[in-house]
């Protein structure tokens, strides 16, 4: 095991890194932003750096900072958490050139999982299920719209070097698709530097289910369940469980056995995330997340697994500290993202929080980034803490997470804190028959 | 009568779309606004001539300032 792990992130997610790497014995070091330097995760870790100014390009986005931040500390790997440089293979590879071990996949994995339409066609060969869409970027509007007429309306409009969420958007007819091919060639060249578009037919009423994947230090590809994404507002995930309730015994069987191979076809080490929309018993992949998830609290709960203590021991060479070949789910786990947004449009709403008391009891955890005195900042994504509850059954879950966010108080930034108490009352939700176009429906006008 | 386009919430100013002398419709957008890693567009809500325009891109808004003043 290592000795040092820098941790290349903040709030929430630095947090529960750090706790995973202090209980393997290891020291854990943390890097911050101006904006983040009262926030728990500074405090906790053994030792902390200043990277540099509140916006991300000048402090979490800035490979050279972040080695140098690792060299001082003396750290022997980095774990990068998810967003900022996750996914990025040029810093995963900076990582190892300047000597120390990357906790994730490689480089190599990760650009060509990056890169949706490059992940597609892999997939596809690797016998993997794929929905029909574009095998090579559009980069014209006139292409857009003949291959939108082969693929058949709608079609989902997104940016190949894309994530969350950002410019992608359905289009019902060829109108829609000139103004949402725009729109997402705008967004893709500003906010991931590359402008290549991916056209791929829209399966409405989808639910998306993910499979939880560890490439093993021995080769071996294990898959520990899967996660529902359904709830969604702007095509970013707001709740998950575990398992799913749209998800068939016979169903899980074949995704989970689609995901190793996925795992497989790449040579997969560590944590990673194979994404697919479910339509019936038919599924397709979506996507590979080549990182720990957000989400991941929920497979953690229902596996009694610790991913993190997974991703070290593998990115350490060693062995897992259980056996792989014996992975089972017990009960359900429900993750309530708290963000910092008015509950109603989602809007976010930064400020100070002057009264932040956590819910507890059992089958409770909250992986909060942020407490009481601490400000939320506009310069980072709105996360405020992942509400996480377990049951015996989904039922017990369900009644968990309705007493645990009821006792989430919150003073300061508006908080989805409410809305949660809509979504575990609404029918579609509790019923569990529910797809990714749960929220509109919430939110539609009430007929009469 | 002269409207007040008042910021919602703390957030750097992406794009500014209009300038002072533009005529304006109804739900036109002024200004798009970029906070928590999410685009918010500053919309009219009323049509009328853009008397001042009092943010640059760039500027970083506190929830209330004034983004611009219609009449």
């Amino acid at each position: 095991m290592f000795e040092t792990v820098l941790v290349a992130n903040r709030g929430e997610i630095a947090r529960r890194v750090i706790r995973s790497i202090q209980r393997a014995g290891a020291r854990a070091v943390a890097v911050y932003s101006e904006a983040d330097a009262g926030l728990p995760y500074v405090h906790e870790a053994d030792e902390a750096v200043l990277l540099g100014a509140a916006p991300p390009a000048e402090s979490y986005l800035d490979v050279t900072k972040v080695i140098e931040a690792a060299k001082q500390t003396g750290a022997q790997a980095i774990h990068p958490g998810y967003g900022f440089l996750a996914e990025n293979a040029a810093f995963a590879q900076a990582v190892a050139d300047a000597g120390m071990t990357w906790i994730g996949p490689s480089p190599d994995c990760i650009r060509s999982m990056g890169d949706k339409i490059s992940a597609r066609n892999l997939m596809a060969a690797a016998g993997v299920p794929v929905a029909a869409g574009t095998p090579e970027p559009v980069g014209e509007v006139d292409v857009a719209v003949s291959e939108a007429a082969r693929i058949g309306y709608p079609v989902m409009v997104k940016a190949s070097a894309g994530g969350g969420g950002i410019g992608m958007s359905v289009a019902h007819d060829e109108a829609g698709l000139r103004s949402a091919f725009e729109t997402a060639r705008t967004r893709a060249e500003r906010f991931f530097g590359n402008p290549a578009i991916l056209l791929e037919r829209y399966l409405p009423n989808a639910r998306h289910v993910e499979v939880q994947i560890l490439g093993l230090a021995d080769g071996r590809v294990v898959a520990l369940g899967e996660r529902d994404c359904s709830v969604q507002r702007r095509h970013q995930k707001v709740a998950e469980e575990s398992p799913s309730p749209g998800v068939s015994p016979v169903l899980r069987a074949r995704m989970l056995a689609a995901a190793v191979k996925a795992g497989e076809a790449v040579g997969y080490r560590n944590a990673g995330t194979v994404e697919c929309l479910v339509s019936g018993e038919d599924f397709v992949f979506l996507e590979m997340n080549t990182r720990l998830q957000v989400e991941h609290p929920v497979t953690e709960m229902v596996t009694g697994l610790d991913l993190v203590d997974a991703q070290l021991r593998i990115a350490a060479g060693e062995d897992v500290a259980f056996d792989p070949d014996t992975i089972s789910v017990t009960g359900h786990a429900i993750e309530l993202r708290v963000y910092a947004e008015d509950p109603k449009r989602f809007l976010p709403s930064p400020g100070a929080i002057s009264v932040w008391t956590e819910p507890s009891g059992e089958g409770v955890r909250v992986d909060a980034g942020y407490a009481k005195g601490t400000t939320v900042t506009p310069f980072y994504d709105p996360l405020l803490a992942k509400l996480c509850v377990w049951g015996a059954d989904r039922d017990e879950a369900l009644a968990r997470a309705r007493t645990a966010v009821a006792g989430f108080e919150v003073v300061g930034p508006k908080t989805n804190l409410p809305f949660f108490l809509e979504l575990l009352a609404d029918e579609g939700f509790v019923s569990g028959r529910y797809d990714t176009g749960l929220i509109d429906t919430m939110r539609a006008p009430k007929p009469g | 009568m002269a409207e007040e386009v008042r910021a919602e919430m703390v957030a750097n100013v992406w794009k500014v779309l209009v300038a002072a002398g533009d005529t304006v419709e109804d739900g036109d957008t002024l200004v798009i606004l970029e906070s928590m890693k999410m685009e918010i567009p500053v919309i009219a809500e009323a049509s009328g001539t853009v008397a001042e325009l009092r943010v640059n891109e760039g500027d970083v808004v506190q929830e209330g300032d004034i983004i611009a003043i219609l009449e």
